[in-house]
């Protein structure tokens, strides 16, 4: 099967990489581009685990092959630290109040939260819960994930 | 009343720290199994049975290994030939259990052939060019029509379909029902379901020829991994590398992926390449043998006016699949608590194990706890009930008091401590139930149906393996250790190693809490760490809740070891005997004189670099293992059954409030209350974190999930739109209310949690349906109570 040049930026930096056009973008970005931060936990779009932000949105990976992401624009996990590593306040606040366990479902959370944030900076429990709805997580029973951008909100809303 | 923990008695544990794991997990950087990636390697996926059972006539792998890029085709008969069948937990020599069907297909959805291909999408497009020639065979689903002896026979070689039957009387049961003014019986079913990791199993093996090693990197909580891989490829476990540091996303108890790791290190020796297999989803919920208990309890109960309950007889019919593994060892765990936290003073239970054409059962969070803990429940509130009495005075009236403790079951273990009243209390103080109640009857008086639900019960923890002889008189197993290496080097650092992998339930943090706690040392500054096998002391992985007191007390008694020799140097160098020394953060001072200190630097580096100035012939550097075997173990079960099971029991108290929607049957959750006590907290965060997934698993289990089988014997829930998980909308917040009444068995007082919720919230969510159905005189005690069955229920059309 033939496969295509993809030439998309991811994390603020331009990429390129080859797929088969049934490869899906998840594959892609952990198998061609090495970016293993993403993961997949059922392929159908419902887990979330997949999650990454595509032009501003969050989107499931596993339901758009890699082809279609061509000169669009990606964060995934990997991106939300700051430029020196440093972590983002919604990544410590996710330590902070050990919003996970195993940390598979994690990037995908921070994901769903991430652009939570950006689009309302003082979500209510109720506008949380909805956020991460399609983001299964089988450890944590949700509560302290809840608890981690509840955290994230207030900090930010004080720095501001 | 017993005391909370002395905070001030601990510096690191107990307190909240930060866990070490999550800094890789919130910057993607864990390491999964399906992040090694190794040049040249394979790709496996599997053919599948489409029938209950079949015979396999004849396999045509021809127009598959055409296709460019497969490089073989591995059939069940090839791996009969090669490997030795994987063990049963359970004495039973006729059935075979090879990780590839061999002969016949035993369940819909069985591996019967894989696919080895340069890459995982070229694999999955060989499946289906794979030409089976099935002979389809009678086939049974349900386990009661499997015990008929005109059922077709899952294993005609064993000539049963039933695996176990075994029964146990403890104490005078049939005097204490005949005495008793009341008795009652029913039947609760717990369904098939499983606690459904997000991260499917994934294997990927390497041969080494050149060292003649095979090195494994899994997604696994196994005990004996290295030892089965081992024994099934006829390999000494010295040519066995588990690659421990592996992050595993999830397990609860059910990733013993043998039967895959097996495959894929046969495929490496034979192709030389590393080969990977990565399930996919359908792959892991039909094949992978994931799914949890599946029972029915037949249940009596006598018992008096007052509500005292004298005795109860458990018959447990498990439904293991075809396969059985360790499942139907399932049956036996519980016995650890077969009365649950009440005073009962006899029992019996009678245990049977069927094999029916479904996909194995596995272990799973509680290994059979939670599902015995629901059917107690349900009786406990059947006798409330019946005598028109509260539940929680009726639990009162039963649950053992503080001073009873350590408390004998009749069964034989001996609960180790507990304060159950004062959970109770605490909990439905905190809770405010009679607000709870007030708010139930006016939700009742506006026309809802409001049910306000209890449970309390046991999580016995510290995990032995006493139910294999228990359960199998051959099986002679006693010992159930774990172990821990530490190793101070040169420059002063400490490297603590575990010889298992950890699914989430922050081993490292609890090795750095734990060894600075006892040298004194900020864990910030000590590195906890997985060993791969080859280099690691023995370990029975993170099963039976049992790392918190196992790896915590082989960690501190291997830092005991360190101070030890810290002091014996210092003894030394001062010429002064140990006892007028004083170890404080790691530098050692001499009694009243507090000029004359050797500082940790110091010591560490007389140990490495010094050995003129070590006490005469002692060893050189500064390192220390223990390997600690489990509180209570040692015996086998004595000749009149009892046995000492579990060495600690925590407490759980679970008040939920819901409502049901008396139109679509939908169960929604409004307050949510838990009492717990788990002894000593190593680390708050985990245990809370611990409980709250737990309480998850629970309302799954109660409400949601469930692996369905149709009458053709086809699994109809191999996705997760056919298997339906509870996310943030259907779990609620928590408020957990914490007790702390300490082990005597373990070294800082600590029990476990790591099945804490799990073992009450199905209870509990039981519980409090059944009483907003009460109302109604309708009742539900088979689980889960899905939106159809409570709907149905309601509409009279339920059967």
């Amino acid at each position: 099967m033939s496969e295509h040049k993809i030439t998309l930026t991811v994390n603020g930096r331009e990429m390129s990489g080859y797929a088969e056009s049934r490869v899906t973008l998840v594959d892609f970005l952990r198998d061609e581009l090495g970016l293993t931060g993403t993961h997949i936990g059922c392929e159908h779009g419902v887990c979330g685990a997949c999650s990454i932000v595509l032009d501003g949105k969050p989107v499931r990976s596993c339901l758009m092959y890699a082809v279609m992401a061509e000169g669009h624009e990606i964060t995934t996990v990997e991106g939300l630290e700051g430029p020196q590593g440093e972590l983002s306040p919604l990544q410590d606040a996710f330590w902070e109040n050990h919003a996970m366990q195993c940390g598979y479902c994690t990037p995908g959370m921070l994901i769903a939260t991430h652009t939570l944030l950006v689009e309302n900076p003082d979500p209510d429990e109720e506008e949380i819960r909805e956020a991460i709805g399609g983001n299964l997580c089988r450890c944590t029973g949700y509560q302290q994930i809840v608890e981690a951008v509840q955290m994230t909100a207030k900090k930010l809303r004080e720095a501001t | 009343m017993s005391e909370a923990v002395p905070q001030k008695q601990f510096k690191y544990i107990t307190k909240r720290r930060r866990v070490i794991e999550d800094r890789r997990f919130i910057t993607g950087r864990g390491n999964f199994a399906a992040d090694y990636n190794f040049p040249g390697m394979l790709h496996v996926a599997m053919v599948t049975s489409p029938y209950a059972c079949a015979e396999i006539k004849n396999i045509d792998a021809s127009a598959a290994l055409a296709l460019p890029g497969v490089r073989y085709v591995l059939t069940g008969a090839e791996l009969f030939e090669h490997i030795n069948p994987l063990l049963s937990g359970l004495d039973l020599p006729n059935v075979k259990r090879i990780p590839l069907a061999h002969e016949r297909a035993r369940y819909a959805g069985e591996w019967v052939a894989a696919v080895v291909a340069e890459s995982r999408h070229i694999a999955e497009d060989a499946v289906e060019m794979v030409e089976v020639d099935y002979d389809p065979l009678d086939y049974v689903i349900d386990p009661e029509e499997a015990m008929k002896p005109e059922a077709p026979m899952v294993h005609p070689q064993h000539g049963s379909n039933i695996l176990c039957d075994k029964t146990w009387v403890w104490g005078d049961v049939d005097g204490d029902f005949e005495s008793a003014p009341h008795s009652l019986a029913f039947r609760a079913k717990w369904s098939r379901n499983s606690t459904v990791p997000i991260e499917t199993f994934v294997v990927t093996a390497k041969w080494d020829e050149g060292k003649e090693m095979l090195d494994v990197w899994a997604s696994i909580q196994m005990p004996k991994y290295p030892e089965q891989i081992a024994r099934a490829l006829s390999l000494p476990v010295n040519a066995v590398n588990v690659h421990f540091d592996v992050d595993v996303g999830g397990s609860y108890g059910l990733k013993r992926g043998i039967r895959q790791t097996v495959i894929v290190s046969y495929l490496t020796r034979k192709l030389r390449v590393p080969v990977r297999f990565n399930e996919d989803r359908l792959e892991n919920m039909s094949g992978g043998e994931m799914h949890g208990p599946d029972r029915i309890f037949d249940m009596e109960v006598a018992y008096d006016g007052d509500g005292i309950m004298h005795s109860i007889r458990i018959k447990a019919t498990d439904d293991a699949g075809c396969y059985p593994g360790r499942a139907p060892l399932q049956l036996g765990k519980p016995v650890s608590a077969i009365v649950g936290p009440y005073r009962i003073k006899s029992a019996s239970y009678n245990a049977i194990s069927v094999t029916t054409n479904k996909t194995s059962q596995e272990a799973v969070r509680g290994f059979g706890q939670a599902p015995t803990n629901f059917a107690i429940e349900t009786m406990v509130d059947k006798v409330a009930r019946s005598l028109g009495m509260d539940r929680d005075e009726v639990r009162r009236r039963n649950l053992i008091r503080a001073d009873e403790f350590p408390y004998r079951i009749p069964s034989g273990s001996e609960y180790d401590s507990g304060d159950y009243h004062t959970v109770l209390e605490k909990l439905q103080e905190t809770a405010a139930w009679q607000e709870l109640i007030a708010k139930r009857d006016a939700l009742r008086a506006e026309g809802k149906l409001a049910g306000l639900g209890l449970s309390t019960c046991l999580e016995p923890s510290g995990g032995n393996s006493s139910f294999e002889p228990f359960l199998n008189p051959k099986n002679d197993t006693t010992t159930w250790m774990e172990s821990c290496l530490i190793k101070v080097d040169m420059l002063g650092s400490i490297t603590a190693l575990m010889g298992t992998s950890t699914s989430g339930q922050g081993h490292e943090t609890l090795l750095c809490a734990v060894i600075g706690e006892v040298l004194e040392r900020d864990p910030d500054t000590i590195r906890g760490t997985h060993s791969e096998s080859i280099g690691a002391l023995p370990s029975n992985s993170p099963v039976g809740s049992r790392m918190a007191i196992m790896l915590g007390g082989a960690a501190a008694s291997a830092a005991e070891k360190i101070k030890t020799q810290l002091m014996e140097i210092a003894a030394h160098n001062f010429q002064l005997p140990v006892d007028r020394l004083i170890y404080d953060g790691g530098d050692i001072s001499v009694e009243g004189d507090s000029d004359k200190v050797m500082t940790w630097t110091q010591l560490v580096d007389i140990a490495h670099r010094n050995y003129h100035k070590m006490p005469l012939g002692s060893e050189p550097g500064l390192q220390a293992q223990h390997t600690w075997e489990v509180p209570t173990g040692g015996a086998l079960p004595a000749e009149d059954g009892t046995v000492q099971m579990y060495p600690c029991y925590a407490f759980e108290a679970h008040i939920p409030l819901i409502t049901i929607d008396r139109e679509t049957g939908q169960v929604e959750i409004l307050d949510y209350h838990m009492g717990h006590d788990c002894g000593t907290v190593l680390n708050p965060d985990i245990v809370r974190g611990m409980t709250f997934g737990g309480i998850a698993h629970g309302i799954g289990a109660a409400l949601y999930e469930k692996f369905e089988y149709d009458e053709g014997g086809q699994h109809l829930s191999g996705s997760f739109m056919d298997y339906l998980l509870p996310s943030s909308h259907e779990i609620p917040h928590v408020e957990m209310i914490k007790h702390y009444t300490p082990s005597p068995l373990t070294t800082f007082g600590q029990k476990g949690s790591g099945e804490s919720g799990y073992l009450g919230a199905p209870a509990a969510i039981a519980s409090a349906v059944n009483d907003a159905l009460a109302p109604l005189d309708l009742e539900l005690t088979t689980l889960p109570m899905r939106v159809r069955d409570i709907e149905g229920l309601l509409n009279g059309q339920n059967d």
